[in-house]
């Protein structure tokens, strides 16, 4: 132990690392395998632990210039060459170009008599020349425990093996040793002893009739790494791990606004639409019109002028097409136009790591802004429920990473609307529940929004109704006991409150002549009784007059009259005075 | 030794002027004790079996890598017998020259099981 930390202490300089090339290792491991070290990879037959090693030298050949050994100590040389040509990988091609040295050890114990001490030297001289002659900085010994089997000597052969890894650590170069899975141990000859700088485990599982191939790195001395067990899958792209959690939930998110594609749904959330990149899942049972609903989604996208990628697991595309116009949805042109493409499957025509790798590479191809995945429970049927939620965390992680919008659909059992496929929706942003009501004799479909993250939504139910013109949504009708009503239901609750209505309107009309006609009667009172008052007043008015000009007429006479007396009296003084008359 | 095996050792392209009965060549990666042992051991079986009929052949590794690839050689010191078919290959320095004889069939008539 300490002789080991005064080494460390004297290298100072932190691990270096050679990339492996093989997708998704390097994220686990935090940059590839320890450089100028070996790594034992082991597992049990036919658990790619070859091809594992081809990937790293070739992928290192190719991308990174570092050209490599192979020594083969199992398969022979051209079927190892046809063997990986079929993941595309072109070995004459690599040895041609002097990148890359198989070299097949033949050794039969049947051919072979031992006698006294040996050493290895061969061997090395061996691998020594193919380093030399290729310049190589990568090394595969593949598989160097069939060794034991061909030699007796176990002291010199476990001496020589030490040696061997030694050397190859003063070499530099670095170097996979593949070693088969033994009984409770890591390999047969317990080659971990030797090399114990990092130790990788490949496992191939069969549950419930799947074939699932994991990864774990069971050491990495010197380094974090991830400590799962990681699925991986071997496919015509060579050697993919997937890792659960290489995304460390750190992705943007947009505030943008994306239309469903059905107006009336825009419009039950607040701001009148989805969140780009946001995950929708669309849960009913069968026959309430999940795939119609994303249909409309992705003919919203494809309006806009968006990629849209249709994952159907349980129709044909040209199924969906045909299905979509009768609701009159068009969808092939968005597929002529390039903008939609469907890649439909089987669940169970591959294990969950082949669909999710399938899922992968159309993206990379396609590079959609919106994916359909129709529907993602009937991945149960491809694994076992831990596994499809690992998966379907993965496949979320990637589409939001990717500012994908999803909607997933997902078929429940009837009468469980709210029972999410494999507790998937609490992965979800949003949930939209589609359910089948049974009303008088009949089916109708309701539309429920369950949950909506970060956005304000109706809580109240919609009917769902496939019309020619795509699907429309129409507020429910509550009845007088608090139940939705639906279909015909709502027809006759609607026919009902219309003729009440009509009732309602023919009440007023009614008050309203009502009260015309009692305004005009009294109007009309009034006019007569303002004629006599007029009248009157025209009457009594003469009569005034009259009165008046008579009692004028009086008071005329009396002051002419008296006047004449002071005139008289006047004229009596004036002619005594001589004064003039006023 | 070392005369003996620089007057013996011929490239390996020129073909032997005489073909011998027995054609032995030995493998072996410099001058090492084992390589040593290996030579004076086979040598003396040679001599003491198929005396005056044998050729043995040195292939040092060290200066001709590629034989290693060729010859399909993981072991050194190994011993190859080229003639009479079928080849027989043993490593190890010969020590055990009962095992060896038995490896390299070197009594012709013997045909004992191997062990």
């Amino acid at each position: 132990m300490r002789q080991q930390s005064k080494k460390a202490a004297r290298t100072l300089s932190a691990l270096v690392k050679s990339p492996s090339g093989v997708r998704g290792l390097d994220a686990i491991t935090g940059g590839g395998l320890p450089r100028g070290r070996p790594t034992l990879v082991c597992g049990g037959s036919g658990c790619g632990k070859t091809l594992f090693g081809m990937e790293f030298l070739v992928r290192g050949i190719l991308e990174y210039g570092e050209p490599g050994v192979f020594m083969c100590f199992e398969e022979r040389e051209r079927d190892l060459a046809e063997n990986v040509a079929s993941l595309g990988f072109n070995l004459p091609r690599l040895i041609a170009g002097k990148k890359l040295i198989v070299d097949q050890v033949k050794i039969e114990r049947a051919e072979i008599a031992e006698t006294g001490e040996y050493s290895l030297d061969g061997l090395f001289i061996r691998l020594g020349a193919a380093i030399e002659a290729v310049g190589a900085k990568r090394v595969v010994l593949d598989t160097i425990e069939t060794l034991f089997g061909a030699l007796n000597n176990q002291g010199i052969l476990r001496a020589e093996l030490r040696r061997l890894f030694e050397w190859l650590k003063d070499k530099g170069v670095t170097t996979i040793v593949t070693g088969e899975r033994g009984d409770g141990t890591l390999t047969r000859q317990g080659l971990e002893e030797y090399v114990s700088d990092c130790v990788i485990l490949l496992d191939q599982r069969v549950t419930d009739q799947i074939a699932t191939r994991r990864l774990r790195i069971v050491k990495y001395r010197g380094s974090v790494h991830g400590t799962n067990e990681y699925p991986f899958l071997i496919d015509q792209h060579g050697f993919t791990v997937l890792p659960i959690t290489n995304i460390s939930l750190n992705y943007k998110v947009s505030t943008e606004i994306i239309s469903t594609g059905i107006p009336k749904l825009d419009a039950m959330f607040v701001g009148g639409g989805y969140f780009r990149g946001g995950t929708l899942l669309l849960s009913g049972s069968s026959g309430t019109g999940k795939t119609s609903v994303s249909a409309h989604f992705a003919d919203a996208a494809c309006r806009r002028g968006e990629r849209c990628i249709f994952f159907a697991f349980e129709e044909s595309p040209d199924q969906i097409l045909r299905n979509m116009r009768s609701i009159g949805l068009d969808l092939s042109r968005w597929v002529s136009a390039g903008l939609l493409r469907f890649a439909a499957s089987r669940p169970t025509s591959a294990g969950l790591e082949t669909h999710l790798s399938g899922m992968l590479q159309a993206i990379d191809d396609f590079k959609p802004h919106v994916v359909i995945i129709d529907p993602l429970s009937s991945f149960q049927s491809a694994g076992s429920e831990l596994d499809v939620k690992a998966m379907l965390m993965r496949v979320i992680d990637l589409f939001k990473s990717r500012g994908i919008t999803t909607m997933c659909t997902s078929l429940t059992r009837g009468g469980q609307a709210e029972e999410s496929v494999s507790g998937v929706s609490s992965l979800m942003d949003s949930w939209i529940v589609l359910r089948n009501v049974e009303q008088g004799g009949e089916r109708t479909r309701a539309l429920f929004i369950i949950k909506s993250r970060g956005k304000k939504h109706s809580n109240q139910a919609r009917e769902l109704l496939m019309t020619d013109k795509g699907i429309d949504l129409i507020d429910v009708f509550v009845g007088p006991e608090g139940t939705i009503l639906t279909g015909s239901a709502r027809v006759t609750q609607q026919q009902a409150d219309k003729l009440a209505a009509v009732g309602l309107q023919h009440d007023v009309r009614r008050k309203k002549a009502h009260l015309l006609h009692r305004r005009k009667a009294i109007e009309a009172q009034i006019a007569q009784l303002q004629a006599e008052l007029a009248a009157e007043v025209g009457e009594m008015g003469m009569e005034i007059e009259e009165e008046e000009a008579t009692a004028s007429g009086r008071t005329a006479v009396r002051a002419a009259l008296a006047a004449e007396r002071e005139r008289a009296g006047r004229r009596n003084i004036a002619a005594a005075v001589n004064g003039g008359r006023q | 030794m070392t005369t003996a095996v620089k007057a013996r050792a011929k490239p390996r392209s020129a073909p032997a002027k005489r073909t011998m009965e027995w054609d032995l060549r030995l493998y072996v990666a410099g001058q090492s004790p084992q390589s040593l042992a290996a030579f004076s051991n086979l040598k003396a079986l040679c001599e003491a079996h198929v005396s005056g009929r044998y050729r043995i052949e040195i292939v040092d590794l060290l200066k001709t890598p590629q034989l290693s690839r060729e010859d399909q050689i993981v072991a050194v010191p190994t011993v190859v017998r080229k003639l009479p078919p079928p080849m027989k290959k043993v490593i190890g320095n010969l020590s055990n020259a009962e095992k060896a004889l038995v490896g390299l069939q070197l009594r012709p008539a013997a045909r004992r099981p191997k062990e």
